[in-house]
């Protein structure tokens, strides 16, 4: 452990705005707790208006009836199962390049919430696979790729938790979420890439929606809504992981003294 | 509001199950996450402040 002493927070002497400053834990941590409220109302609102306006104002679908409603649900956690994966490869490349411990922390908060949108993309998908198809699960391009993500995330965990050097750690998971970030790519373009059962995107860059409007503002807001649900557990969870690993410094002992 | 009774609401047209199965287990992850960053934070600060009284002891 280093000394207190040497946890200076950088630039803080300085007049100029740096975005380095916020890359001390010591600065971020309490820009991360007056953050987490913000956007656990925010997210709590989001997803409120997506309920209501996808389960009590969006008309059932032509061909799915009212199992398609499972939508807007599914399509928010398997958003969220890519993008924080993709947010985890970058925090630890950062981590890598810059050698900053949040960077690395980041990374490590981020995992157990993408595990868990893992985990609920593939059983959303079950129960729609099953009304839909007519199986819980088939061995197709889509299904398969998002379970190797899955796979990767509890690689990334138990990795990390298998190494007891906190820096050690950081590195060694680092380079697993890096050479991860591949299968990404692979889930996202597997529908197109395959002849797959899972259906395309209803939503694409180059073409408009093949979706009804009220159905798209449920689903949006319901992603939105997880979009910020995920920065309030995983900026919450950053502020634990900083606790932990700087218990020995003397400006968490202060803040601990205030806290009490 | 497109229902006529609380009963075909829950009904979901007879496909009640696989979406109340996915609402339901979106809601618990969720819960058990929050639950989880909770305990989390307390034994943090628990461990953080054992380890700050172990090394004022130390010193002196």
């Amino acid at each position: 452990m280093s000394s207190p002493e040497s946890i200076a927070a950088p630039a803080q002497q300085s007049g100029r705005f740096n975005l380095f400053h916020f890359a001390s834990p010591q600065t971020f941590f309490p820009l991360a707790g007056k953050m987490v409220p913000v956007f656990a109302v925010l997210s709590i609102a989001l997803m409120a208006a997506g309920m209501y306006i996808g389960f009590f104002r969006a008309p059932p679908d032509a061909q799915q009836h009212d199992s398609y409603r499972i939508i807007y649900l599914h399509v928010g956690a398997a958003w969220m199962s890519m993008v924080i994966y993709l947010a985890m490869a970058f925090w630890a490349a950062m981590g890598w390049i810059f050698n900053t411990r949040l960077s690395f922390m980041m990374a490590t908060a981020l995992a157990p919430t993408g595990a868990m949108f893992t985990f609920l993309a593939l059983w959303t998908g079950a129960f729609w696979g099953k009304p839909a198809w007519g199986a819980w699960w088939v061995w197709d391009a889509r299904l398969t790729s998002e379970l190797i993500l899955l796979f990767l995330y509890i690689g990334f965990i138990a990795l990390q938790a298998a190494i007891d050097d906190p820096r050690r750690a950081d590195r060694a998971g680092a380079v697993l979420a890096i050479v991860g970030a591949v299968n990404v790519p692979i889930i996202y373009f597997s529908v197109k890439w395959w002849n797959t059962l899972h259906q395309g995107s209803s939503i694409n860059f180059n073409r408009s929606p093949s979706m009804a409007a009220i159905m798209l503002v449920a689903m949006l807001l319901m992603a939105l809504g997880f979009w910020a649900y995920t920065f309030a557990a995983v900026l919450s969870r950053l502020r634990s992981i900083i606790i932990e690993r700087e218990r020995h410094t003397e400006w968490v002992k202060e803040y601990l003294e205030k806290r009490a | 509001m497109i229902w006529n009774s609380w009963a075909e609401f829950f009904a979901m047209g007879g496909y009640g199950l696989y979406v109340w199965g996915s609402t339901a287990a979106v809601a618990a992850c969720m819960a058990v996450e929050i639950v989880g960053l909770r305990m989390r934070r307390n034994a943090a600060v628990e461990q953080a402040r054992m380890a700050q009284k172990g090394s004022m002891r130390g010193s002196k």
